[in-house]
């Protein structure tokens, strides 16, 4: 036992994800024909760039000890927005704007009611969750848009030095997320809120402005993706995404970020992101359909929860 | 202590002083009815009195209204332990495709009733352990049932539907008895056993400290972790009961069944003024809180809102229960 008052620390323990990303690629590999061809791993990285996008701002969020349930409503709401504006016959860019503008509206909605209101925020998402999927069924009258024209799917052929656009988007993302996260004060602030926020306020932080700031990152994000969303389909539908926070969830819960304390790492919401798209991708390949690869992945997560809290455990009784 | 001291040196006048006539917990339910009036009066104003006031659309919106209840009762006592599940409505869903399956297989209505019941129950035992054993945070627990349940059912159903099922059992949604819905009868049933529990047992009791303030219930001697298992195998007990409610009412099962459900369960909670802060609330007011959520989603109907419209009105009103809860949350503070 320490000292009382003695400043005590965790030892860094490398998250558990790591070696399970390893073993299930490796066997994946083995197991799995075709899962090691060429295509098959540009398909796995292509699927997985939406899923990366939507983990890094998600990683934020629930470090600050909050979650976004409206993330996959919301980006069905971003994508029917932004091919709706395609068939006006605008440009991609005003679209992704206009995209940008909704996530941003519904992201700082989110913020405002968590951080300055105090709500529960899966009750606030859950409450804009309802409003983003009526607004897409509304403006839609339930069905697909379509003829947005040429536009957006050849955006998203686009693979400047034969790396798929997407990627690059999601990647650039991860980056982004990165700096803000490790090397701003916005970034300290977001450990702080997850770990003590009181004591932020009476430090004299503006703690509403970054908590908001998060949200608002969220629904941002989530309007770029719609773009690539609405690239792949090549059309907008006002469902298509619903479910798609269950994936950028579990990817951060699998990376280890834990919902208090302002504890985790976002390299390990990246490896969370890897074993979604392994595993997805492996099922798939196996002929198991989506609705089973759902079951699987919660499963997962409970098995690395388990896994960690005993390691933690362990650490502390060390 | 301190309201009874200033209760003591000022007698008050005016909404307060018919507040303490009342205690809180009145107060809060007179202005619902007072809400559910005002709708009542405003929607048959709108419709000429004619469609709105009718005896069996009366009689629907009383329907509505119970199988919101049956899903919302048992989340109830999960929010009143300061818990949540948002896994109610999958939930029932998989329950109900189960009743569906297995009554078209076997013939057996009490068959299938059994199988819903059995795995709607054990998918909130699931629950009940993960937030006690692997001490999850319930939301995010049973977040993740939500979707494995929804897996299984879409799993099970294969993107079919089954429909047609025998008339007895279609009896449970849509028969009457001395011209009431026999839904009614249950939603009555389920709260005077709801109220019993809560308010003259002692577990109703310790629930009631749980949610207002874990840390102490623990220390009084209250078995914190069998309670909370107790409220979350209720609440999924309560799923299976409003799936085979549903089921037999819509006459068709799809593994889309019951996620429209899950918004208007949690609204009604709220606006019937159980706080999502655990230790505050009451099973009589999710009902009023139904009634409400029901009228609101009829007068839709009859105003020939399209059916699209919906989920976003229910999301503001979800909104705008929270926030009310917050409100009275802060003043019940000031004043307490």
């Amino acid at each position: 036992m320490n000292a009382p008052g003695a400043v005590t620390r965790r030892p860094r323990l490398l998250p558990s994800i790591v070696p399970i990303t390893a073993v299930l690629a490796i066997a994946a590999a083995l197991a799995v024909p075709g899962f090691t061809s060429g295509p098959n791993l540009s398909n796995v990285g292509q699927q997985a760039a939406m899923l990366l996008m939507l983990s890094m701002p998600m990683t934020l969020v629930i470090m600050s000890e909050g979650l976004d349930l409206s993330a996959g409503a919301l980006l069905s709401l971003c994508g029917v927005v932004l091919a709706k504006v395609l068939v006006a016959g605008a440009g991609l860019p005003l679209a992704l704007l206009a995209s940008m503008g909704i996530g941003l509206v519904l992201g700082l909605l989110n913020g405002v009611l968590v951080s300055v209101l105090t709500l529960p925020p899966f009750v606030v998402t859950l409450g804009t969750l309802g409003i983003a999927q009526g607004a897409a069924l509304v403006v839609t009258d339930g069905n697909a848009v379509t003829g947005i024209g040429p536009q957006a799917a050849s955006f998203y052929a686009l693979a400047p030095l034969g790396v798929p656009v997407s990627l690059l988007i999601a990647l650039a993302t991860w980056g982004l997320t990165h700096v803000l996260l490790y090397h701003t004060r916005f970034g300290n602030s977001v450990f702080a809120i997850g770990g003590h926020r009181d004591a932020l306020v009476l430090a004299g932080v503006r703690v509403h402005l970054y908590h908001i700031a998060i949200y608002a990152l969220m629904g941002l994000v989530v309007g770029v993706t719609a773009l690539l969303l609405t690239g792949r389909m090549n059309s907008g539908h006002p469902t298509v995404a619903i479910g798609m926070e269950f994936d950028a969830i579990a990817a951060v819960v699998l990376g280890g970020t834990a919902f208090e304390r302002g504890d985790g790492r976002l390299y390990g919401t990246v490896f969370g992101v890897a074993t979604i798209g392994i595993v997805r991708n492996a099922l798939n390949l196996m002929g198991i359909e989506s609705s089973m690869q759902v079951v699987s992945i919660g499963v997962l997560v409970i098995v690395v929860i388990f896994l960690d809290s005993s390691r933690k455990q362990k650490g502390r009784a060390a | 202590m301190s309201r009874a001291a200033q209760r003591d040196i000022q007698p008050r006048s005016g909404l307060a002083g018919l507040r303490e006539r009342l205690g809180d917990e009145g107060f809060a339910f007179g202005l619902r009815i007072i809400l559910i009036l005002g709708i009542g009066v405003f929607l048959s104003a709108s419709t000429q009195g004619q469609s709105f006031l009718s005896t069996a659309n009366i009689l629907n919106v009383l329907r509505q209204a119970s199988l919101i209840f049956l899903l919302a009762s048992g989340l109830t006592l999960v929010i009143l332990a300061g818990g949540f599940d948002l896994s109610v409505a999958s939930n029932l869903t998989l329950s109900a495709c189960l009743a569906a399956g297995v009554m078209k297989a076997t013939g057996s209505p009490l068959l299938g009733a059994a199988v819903a019941l059995g795995c709607s129950t054990f998918a909130g035992l699931c629950n009940g352990m993960a937030v006690t054993l692997l001490r999850l945070p319930p939301f995010l627990a049973t977040y993740g049932t939500l979707w494995i349940l929804q897996g299984l059912a879409f799993h099970y159903m294969g993107g079919n539907e089954i429909f047609g099922f025998p008339p007895a059992f279609r009896l449970l949604g849509t028969g009457f008895v001395l011209g009431i819905p026999v839904p009614v009868y249950l939603m009555a049933l389920v709260l005077a056993l709801g109220t019993v529990v809560t308010r003259h047992l002692n577990i109703g009791q310790e629930i009631y400290a749980i949610g207002a303030n874990p840390v102490a219930a623990r220390l009084s001697g209250i078995p914190v972790r069998r309670r909370q298992l107790a409220v979350y195998t209720a609440s999924g007990l309560m799923a299976g009961v409003a799936a085979l409610v549903y089921l037999a009412r819509v006459n068709s099962a799809d593994s889309g069944i019951g996620e429209p459900l899950l918004l208007p369960a949690i609204a009604a909670i709220l606006i019937g003024g159980t706080s999502l802060f655990g230790g505050v609330g009451s099973v009589l007011g999710t009902v009023a809180g139904s009634v409400i959520l029901a009228l609101v989603i009829n007068g839709m109907n009859l105003l020939n809102v399209k059916s699209t419209w919906q989920p976003l009105v229910v999301g503001v009103v979800l909104l705008v229960a929270v926030l009310a809860d917050l409100l009275s949350r802060g003043r019940r503070e000031r004043i307490g």
